[in-house]
């Protein structure tokens, strides 16, 4: 089964709403990702790219005491927080500037929120001898120190930029602006599975790797495949990626989380699949937090990740079509659910996601005794600590004062 | 199809000038100044208004539009209020004036595009610019706008090839747009010396008037196009111009550019 329904469309969502001064662009990027992929010594490439540096596969770990303490579902962990750089992000970055070096590209741009893609870029392009710029909200810039640092030292330029809400969306806007006026040279490796076509359809192949692995992985350790999967959503590159190669069991039930920030009442959150409505936002039809006269809202996360008021076409398309079961997590739960898996599992996780394993106690219960939960374990949460710790750590456990 | 747009442009090339395609943000710095704005461009001789509505996400301006739309944002502009408070108090007062609205496809979008082409219609809107709607995506807005006569007036870029230009041309409504510079919009020391040569070929196979927009911002930039092109679109300058110096200012480069118009 494919969601595909039309070149560069998912059901009503996708398409290539972008200045026509791109459109060449984007059909040359069309053409060559085909031919790529086509090509079995590129694809070679990226799987042994891959297995070398990223550390691919990564492990899925099963998680004995938080199954114990949630008292459903077996609980599984895909543990992308140890792939290089420490999130799922290198899986995508890897494959685009292989392509983009393939194009005979000069220079790379890319956006970033949390800055784990824009480390991600800066590291592909560090491997591969490419120079590279990351736009980066000012907003971003301030709660993301160490990702700054990281890209700094990996020898790449951040560009902090002042516009709108000074987070993911105004970055994005810059970094298209910026390809607008340098095109013919210039590689953007968008991070998300959005934008426009052919991004999230390459973005979703790249990351399918990681549920590609979790089918062969459940299929060794339990001898069929998992009945729920559930990963976290702001743009979604991480869900469609877990998701994707499922999409045609129906055994398995797919889940995102969104970022319900302050609550979904509040009007604070990030939450497009559950409260947007359709529009165009960064080239792509999609749901998104916009008002009633086609404005974008500002949207917010405790996880500048999550902080986005779009979301992937092909998400939106499983969301509305009812293949993916939407479920969502405040900063509040989402913290909590941090706690919660690092005095149990002894993992940190990425703020991110944490609103994935907010959502998973829930899940895990509703399956039941018996049945296999793979959460998607997307990052790990170095990043976070600062946004985290400011808040004030809860006392240790199981030891006296 | 609008008839209004193209006796605009006759009229001024009878005069023995290139047209001026004149933009300026709807409710920067609030709703009622811009309508002064539009009707001091008309004054220092714009023959076409270009109804800038604000988008939070403007992905084409450069940043002198991109401040122009948070200040008219701020001041409540929205494509309903522009269509109502703004589009018919300028068309009071310059009824001789074709006026085309430049906005993002989502702003259309979430009015309903049928809805829009009805309302533009019935307010005097004789086209409509869309920069992030590239052909593959334009049928369906399209056939709602020419169902009331709004023209859908479509964009050419420096990397557009020469069989799509062509087509974009051959196919067009209102007007052809031929962007300039690749980049965003904005003003320019210079334009890129091809230009003319591309405005050559999009004229040739164009049934209907060529622009030059993006990067214009004076006389001596807009000179060398009008043997090329029946005109050009000038924007960030004027907005520029009326944040710092008010409608006068705005109708004094007006006069200035057509100047440079003259052939």
């Amino acid at each position: 089964m494919t969601t595909d329904t039309a070149v560069g469309r998912f059901g009503r969502y996708g398409g290539r709403y972008v200045p026509e001064t791109l459109v060449p662009a984007l059909l040359e990027l069309e053409e060559a990702y085909a031919k790529a992929q086509a090509d079995a010594s590129f694809n070679e490439e990226v799987t042994r790219v891959l297995r070398e540096f990223v550390g691919r596969p990564t492990t899925l770990t099963p998680a004995h005491r938080l199954t114990e303490s949630w008292g459903g579902a077996n609980v599984w962990l895909k543990r992308e927080d140890l792939a290089h750089t420490g999130a799922h992000k290198i899986n995508n970055t890897v494959g685009q500037v292989l392509l983009a070096r393939r194009m005979g590209k000069k220079r790379i741009i890319a956006e970033t929120g949390a800055g784990q893609h824009g480390v991600a870029t800066a590291t592909a392009c560090a491997l591969f001898g490419l120079p590279c710029e990351v736009f980066m909200g000012a907003l971003d810039v301030e709660r993301q120190a160490l990702n700054v640092f990281r890209m700094r030292a990996l020898g790449a330029v951040v560009r902090p930029v002042e516009s709108g809400s000074r987070t993911l969306k105004d970055a994005m806007n810059e970094a298209m602006r910026v390809w607008v006026s340098q095109v013919q040279d210039t590689y953007y490796v968008i991070g998300s599975a959005a934008g426009p076509h052919p991004y999230p359809t390459i973005v979703r192949d790249f990351q399918s790797v990681i549920g590609r692995e979790i089918r062969t992985q459940t299929q060794a350790a339990i001898g069929r495949l998992p009945d729920a999967i559930i990963a976290c959503v702001g743009g979604g590159s991480n869900a469609i990626g877990a998701l994707h190669p499922f999409i045609g069991d129906t055994s398995v039930r797919l889940v995102g989380v969104e970022a319900a920030g302050h609550g979904l009442d509040s009007g604070q959150h990030g939450a497009s699949l559950t409260l947007g409505t359709e529009g165009v936002l960064h080239g792509s039809r999609s749901l998104v937090l916009q008002d009633e006269h086609g404005q974008i809202q500002e949207a917010h996360s405790i996880s500048a990740g999550l902080d986005y008021p779009g979301v992937g076409p092909e998400l939106a398309h499983l969301a509305k079509t009812g293949r993916m079961e939407v479920r969502t997590a405040t900063d509040d739960e989402a913290l909590a659910a941090f706690y919660e898996v690092a005095r149990t599992e002894g993992i940190l996780p990425a703020l991110e996601t944490s609103h994935a394993f907010a959502a998973a106690r829930a899940l895990a219960r509703d399956l039941g005794k018996g049945k296999q939960l793979v959460i998607n374990c997307s990052g790990r949460g170095d990043k976070d600590v600062a946004t985290i710790s400011a808040r004030g750590v809860p006392p240790a456990t199981g030891v006296k004062s | 199809m609008s008839a209004e747009l193209g006796k605009a442009f006759a009229k001024a090339k009878a005069r023995g000038e290139g047209a001026l395609v004149a933009y300026a943000m709807a409710g920067d710095p609030d709703l009622p100044r811009s309508v002064d704005v539009f009707a001091a461009m008309v004054e220092g001789g714009a023959d076409v208004l270009e109804i800038g509505v604000a988008f939070s996400d403007p992905i084409a301006d450069g940043p002198v539009i991109q401040a122009a739309s948070e200040r008219a944002l701020k001041a409540g502009a929205t494509l309903r209020r522009v269509l109502d408070e703004v589009v018919p108090e300028v068309r009071r007062r310059c009824p001789e004036t074709p006026l085309v609205i430049m906005t993002y496809v989502n702003v259309v979008m979430a009015m309903g595009e049928e809805r829009y082409a009805k309302l533009a219609r019935e307010r005097g809107i004789a086209g409509t610019i869309l920069p992030d709607l590239p052909p593959e995506e334009s049928a369906g807005i399209r056939a709602a706008f020419d169902k009331e006569g709004v023209d859908l007036v479509p964009l050419c870029a420096p990397t557009t090839p020469p069989a799509r230009a062509e087509a974009i041309a051959r196919d067009a409504r209102g007007f052809v747009y031929c962007v300039s510079v690749a980049g965003v919009t904005g003003m320019r020391a210079e334009l890129p010396p091809d230009l003319s040569q591309r405005l050559d070929l999009v004229k040739r196979a164009a049934s209907v008037p060529v622009v030059a927009g993006f990067g214009i911002s004076n006389a001596e930039t807009a000179r060398p196009l009008v043997a090329h092109a029946d005109g050009v679109v000038v924007g960030s300058a004027l907005v520029k111009a009326a944040h710092s110096d008010g409608p006068a200012a705005a109708k004094q480069l007006c006069a200035d550019i057509k100047r440079g118009l003259k052939r």
